[in-house]
């Protein structure tokens, strides 16, 4: 359940507009099914009050959205962003993506979103409604009764291990602003870097044969912004999916989070996107907490402006193959 | 690949013009063996590798990659080497996290005087690559020739 209320947001959106502070606004409006909240662009007020929505769905960040968005016109487009989304936003200004000055950055506080393959989990196939009731979802079915969830239990991947709920950019805060928080979310990759080299490469192989090379982690990638990439070269023989049972798919996961190392805010839209689930924020992760461990704490669009370690170097720099035991040993 | 019954690993070894090439080019002259298994690619600078021309060269079948540069602080681009040495630090690591055999990559500094450097180390390297055998892990069939 959302503090801030889909009303509040609405009618913040509805006075910009109406007073010319803005002249677009970028948010969001339900897709075929009630869990499928897209992104959109509303231009008037009648839109906004019978398309806006916002709920536990609403992912999507929007720091991506704001390079093409700025580019149109000289006017100023309204934003919303989640704490997270502001640490993207600010990388993204860090690399001169976008014009500020065109951008209205509204910070609204976020209790973390729903994952729906957990929800559709709970409740089963054919959602026709999901309400928030207090700290709970009800759910409604085509084939069951009512469901009741705790929000709590629906949390996607990311949120359960949320990095901040502090806004590190915006122009105004709708609600209170959180804190920084010192979450667990390098559990997962402990994990694996605590099995053997076997069971880590099958744990891989077997997430990664998935991929059926649709490029959605890449282009909702905040960090990936790249007007030519390296993957649409058709030559390169990587473009398309192979039958085969070789390891087909590991140069572009590799590539992708080697391309956003030291930049990756660790947002989780990648592994939100994705069709097949695959745990894409677990190879980012393995890349954050090793600069942080090789190369001292960073938080990538923590500050904006800040040098991203991976254009930085030290004369002491650890070596390469002393690197790979301390990235496989620092807590074993 | 194997040569009378004995897999003979391939090695590619990016080696930069400034120091490493030179090096080798000194081993060769002093008539220090290394094995024929390494196959040279002469680069600018250590830096001008792109982590993807390491994972290329797995792809289409190399079972090792050995990248050698200036030392540390005698790059002749002043600082070239100091990012390799970031970047490789992380791709290592990574593919180490995925899985793959960490004896199979490598950076060494070998300078434009140290020819018996560049043949023991290309030694040493092919050896332990030819200890795990054939690169089965991130070979790409579509790739392969």
């Amino acid at each position: 359940m959302q503090k801030v209320t889909c009303d509040t947001l609405v009618a913040k959106a509805c006075e910009l507009l109406e007073n010319g502070t803005v002249d677009r606004v970028l948010g969001w409006k339900n897709g075929e099914f009630v869990y499928d909240v897209t992104p959109a662009l509303f231009t008037t007020v009648d839109d906004i009050k019978s398309e806006f929505v916002f709920n536990d769905f609403c992912g999507a960040n929007f720091s991506k959205y704001l390079i093409e968005e700025t580019r149109k016109t000289e006017s100023k487009v309204l934003v919303f962003l989640k704490p997270c989304d502001t640490y993207s936003f600010n990388q993204l200004l860090t690399e001169h993506r976008f014009d500020r000055e065109k951008v209205y950055a509204l910070g609204i506080p976020c209790e973390g979103m729903a994952d729906i393959t957990k929800v559709k989990a709970a409740a089963g196939d054919g959602i026709t409604a999901i309400k928030a009731e207090g700290e709970n979802l009800v759910i409604s079915t085509l084939y069951d009764e009512d469901k009741t969830v705790a929000c709590a239990d629906m949390l996607a991947e990311r949120c359960m291990v949320c990095k901040s709920k502090k806004h590190v950019a915006y122009d105004e805060l709708l609600g209170e602003d959180g804190d920084v928080i010192d979450s667990n979310r390098f559990d997962e990759v402990e994990k694996l870097e605590a099995m053997t080299e076997d069971e880590r490469f099958a744990f891989w192989q077997n997430e990664l044969s998935r991929c059926i090379r649709c490029n959605a982690c890449r282009d909702v990638c905040p960090a990936c912004t790249c007007e030519k990439c390296v993957f649409d070269n058709p030559e390169s023989s990587v473009a398309n999916k192979a039958i085969s049972d070789s390891f087909e798919e590991k140069m572009f996961h590799i590539i992708r989070a080697f391309h956003v190392a030291g930049r990756c805010t660790d947002c989780g839209e990648c592994s939100r996107v994705c069709p097949q689930n695959i745990p894409l924020h677990l190879l980012n992760r393995k890349f954050i907490k090793d600069i942080n461990s090789f190369y001292g704490e960073y938080q990538a669009g923590a500050e904006a402006g800040s040098r991203a370690p991976l254009v930085d170097y030290t004369t002491e720099d650890i070596e390469p193959t002393d690197a790979v035991l301390k990235g496989a040993s620092d807590n074993a | 690949m194997q040569i009378n019954g004995e897999f003979q690993p391939k090695i590619v070894a990016f080696c930069c013009n400034w120091c490493s090439y030179a090096g080798a080019d000194l081993a060769g002259n002093n008539r220090l063996a290394y094995p024929e298994n390494v196959k040279i690619i002469k680069v600018p600078c250590s830096c001008r590798v792109n982590p993807m021309f390491i994972l290329r060269a797995f792809q289409r079948g190399a079972d090792g990659v050995i990248l050698c540069g200036c030392h540390p602080g005698d790059c002749h681009y002043t600082s070239g080497n100091y990012y390799t040495r970031r970047r490789m630090a992380l791709l290592f690591s990574m593919l180490n996290y995925l899985g793959i055999e960490k004896e199979r990559t490598r950076v060494e500094w070998v300078s434009a005087a140290e020819g018996a450097k560049f043949a023991q180390t290309m030694n040493e390297f092919t050896e332990a690559v030819a200890a795990l055998g054939e690169n089965k892990r991130l070979e790409d069939l579509r790739c392969k020739k």
